[in-house]
């Protein structure tokens, strides 16, 4: 019985690192695509990337999923269950919207002008470097509960970072002799990119409270 | 085997029912009631363990609680038994905290008073003490252990996953060791009663295995502590939770552990053995509270982090229970005695004759009594232990120990060696001790005492050793084995 137990156990922490992998791989595959999409627009490279970061996804989602189904097939931890699933899920959203930022960039192809190329990798930097942080305190919740705080508040940080870039770029967008509609296109993308480092934040108001509990 | 006796033995059995339904939750309760192990494999593994624990070391316990009061029959037993049971029962209805080893001091002291036998006052004191130190004791083991594995768990930086199935572990070890532990401190509250009067006779297989009445006896209670557990335990165990304070996993199991290592210290012989032999204060076997010591432990931890959350009402009514308990199963075992006596004629006690002979007196000085405030009563044969007790009381002031002495030497209680019975005492006695015994086939002794002397005389295979601390197991043993020597041969056997 003990051998069994300690199988399934090694199983599933795999499982856990598998998936917080996968967000951190995500999330570079999703600045790459993006810095692809301002060099050469749609280009094949460009789908490349895209198909990775879905394939990503994809693979996230069965893995939770296994994740959800072992823990209440084998009983697994109770009294955290609840509290390490809703994370997964909410990490997962946030692999949905890198996802879904990438389709939005293939199927609306927004006009990015030259002058504006610069601003929008200056806001890819933070709000990838958000996710990075958050899988990091994921990681720490699971194996050092201590360390969490550590990587929280660069999460914080580079959100900030990510809202005071995304700032600027409305302005300067707003500045542009361009068409309105144009303008809100541009300015559509840039909230997309944005929205991945606020839900990243929002993660990791909702790790503080679970690292708290577990050191109780 | 007799059906009355059978159904005198009932009480007790429920006794032990009861304390399966209700404490086996105190072992397994967290592991179960959050899912971590399967009930059926709780209950298997706590019957097999409290078996395990009452036959091979439910002994110390029971000896404390036989010095407090010797019910002598088994009616006597069977309602004093009862009286507990019906304690706990109404004390449960009225949603009072109430505590089994409480109400079988409380009803053995019933038995004691109805009966006119003395209650020995040292070892209530005993008893008593140790109520309030099993909680405490219990609280600052739980808050050493708790410190100690939270410093363990946070340096070795275990994933939460892997520290959940080291916890399962750990909770079915530590229910495996309380199930053990609760075996052998408790199965005193479920047969201790029975002890004097029991109807089971020692046997042995060869020289290897020896099966005693006793044993026997705590095997039967331990039977119906697994049963409890199997037929009641379950939604007990299922609503075990944050009564107190609400408890993680790992917390859970520091509780579970430091409640096993409470009733296992207030149990072991071996431990005591050890300590005496190293000249150092033993920890005196009384049964105890499972629940007591629970809470103890949860109130531990509960004040390592600050004690915010824990409800002190709940202690308070522990601390009450203290008095109450004992005191309501005392006047429920005296008035049901009387019933039991005189309605239904049931012989609740055997009475005693007692006399002063000048023998007896030699062997009172001896003892280092003083016995000229007794030479009123020398040669006086008095019929009832309570009427022997007045006369002392009025022939002069006595000490508790000195009057228990006195009656034990002035006791008379027939003994005659009968030969054919000798083959009873394999294995319980040395083959010294029992070649001791042959020459005395046929000779009688009006006092016990006197047949120990002899033995004593006859070879140093029975000579108690000088009473120190170090020698005290050893004394104890002996005079055990003596008991058991009185038994087979005590003429008014009830059931020979």
């Amino acid at each position: 019985m003990a051998i069994k137990l300690f199988a399934r156990t090694r199983r599933l922490i795999g499982e856990i690192d598998d998936f917080l992998t996968l967000l951190s791989e995500c999330a570079m595959n999703f600045q790459e695509a993006v810095m692809t999409y301002l060099e050469q627009g749609a280009s094949e490279r460009f789908d490349e990337r895209l198909q990775q970061v879905s394939e990503g996804e994809s693979r996230a989602d069965d893995l939770r999923r296994t994740i959800q189904r072992d823990m209440y097939a084998e009983t697994l931890m109770p009294d955290a269950r609840g509290d390490i699933l809703t994370l997964l899920e909410t990490l997962d959203d946030i692999m949905n919207k890198l996802e879904e930022t990438l389709w939005y960039f293939s199927s609306e192809k927004p006009r990015i002008p030259e002058e504006l190329r610069a601003q929008y990798e200056e806001l890819l930097v933070p709000t990838v470097a958000c996710v990075e942080a958050i899988v990091l305190a994921s990681r720490s919740f699971f194996r050092d509960v201590e360390t969490v705080s550590d990587h929280l508040h660069k999460v914080h940080y580079h959100e900030k970072e990510a809202d005071q870039v995304i700032g600027r770029l409305k302005n300067e967008i707003f500045s542009m002799d361009i068409p309105l509609a144009e303008k809100i296109h541009l300015r559509f993308f840039a909230e997309r990119i944005v929205w991945i480092s606020d839900q990243a934040e929002d993660v990791a108001d909702q790790l503080t409270i679970y690292a708290i509990k577990r050191a109780m | 085997m007799d059906i009355a006796v059978l159904i005198f033995l009932c009480s007790g059995l429920f006794l032990g029912w009861s304390l399966g339904a209700n404490d086996a939750a105190n072992v397994f309760g967290t592991a179960v009631g959050t899912r971590m192990v399967k009930f059926g494999t709780a209950a298997l593994l706590c019957s097999i363990f409290v078996i395990l624990g009452a036959v091979v070391s439910g002994a110390g316990a029971s000896h404390t609680l036989g010095k407090l009061g010797a019910v002598n029959a088994l009616p006597g037993s069977f309602m004093t038994a009862f009286a507990a049971a019906f304690t706990v029962y109404l004390m449960t209805r009225l949603s009072l905290p109430v505590s089994t080893s409480q109400a079988v001091v409380g009803a053995i002291i019933g038995w004691n008073l109805f009966s006119g036998y003395p209650t020995d006052l040292t070892a209530l004191t005993k008893i008593a003490l140790t109520w309030v130190v099993c909680p405490l004791l219990a609280g600052v083991i739980g808050m050493v252990l708790f410190k100690a594995t939270t410093v363990v768990v946070r340096r070795a930086k275990v994933h939460i996953v892997r520290l959940d199935s080291y916890t399962r572990l750990g909770l079915i070890l530590a229910g495996i060791f309380g199930s053990y532990a609760l075996g052998a401190n408790n199965i005193a509250n479920v047969m201790g009663v029975f002890i004097t009067a029991n109807p089971f006779t020692s046997f042995s297989v060869g020289e290897i295995f020896k099966f005693t009445g006793v044993q026997q006896l705590f095997l039967l209670g331990a039977v119906a502590i697994g049963v409890g557990v199997f037929t009641y335990s379950k939604r007990v165990m299922l609503t075990v939770g944050g009564d107190l304070l609400p408890l993680t996993p790992v917390a859970a199991w520091v509780v579970v552990v430091s409640h096993s290592i409470v009733l296992f210290l207030f149990a072991s012989q071996g431990l005591e053995h050890t300590l005496a032999a190293a000249g150092l204060p033993t920890i005196p076997l009384v049964p105890v509270s499972s629940s007591q010591a629970v809470i103890g432990a949860v109130i531990g931890i509960g004040l390592l982090k600050g004690g915010r959350g824990i409800r002190w009402k709940v202690l308070l009514n522990i601390s009450s229970g203290w008095i109450t308990t004992p005191v309501i199963a005392c006047l429920i075992c005296f008035v049901s005695l009387f019933f039991l006596q005189n309605v239904f004629n049931q012989q609740v006690y055997n009475d005693a004759s007692y006399e002063l002979s000048p023998t007896v007196m030699e062997r009172l000085e001896k003892d280092g009594i003083a016995t000229d405030k007794l030479s009123r009563l020398q040669g006086k044969r008095v019929e009832t232990v309570r009427a022997f007790r007045g006369a002392l009381s009025d022939a002069g002031d006595f000490t508790g120990d000195e009057e228990s002495q006195i009656l034990d030497r002035a006791k008379i209680d027939y003994v005659i060696i009968d030969g054919s019975k000798l083959w009873r005492l394999k294995g319980l006695v040395s083959g010294p001790q029992e070649a001791v015994l042959w020459p005395l086939v046929g000779k009688s002794f009006l006092h016990p005492w006197m047949l120990g002397d002899a033995m004593a005389e006859a070879s140093d295979a029975w000579k108690s050793l000088p009473s120190t601390k170090r020698n005290k197991l050893v004394n104890r043993h002996l005079n055990e084995q003596r008991k058991e020597v009185y038994r087979l041969f005590r003429r008014s056997e009830p059931n020979n």
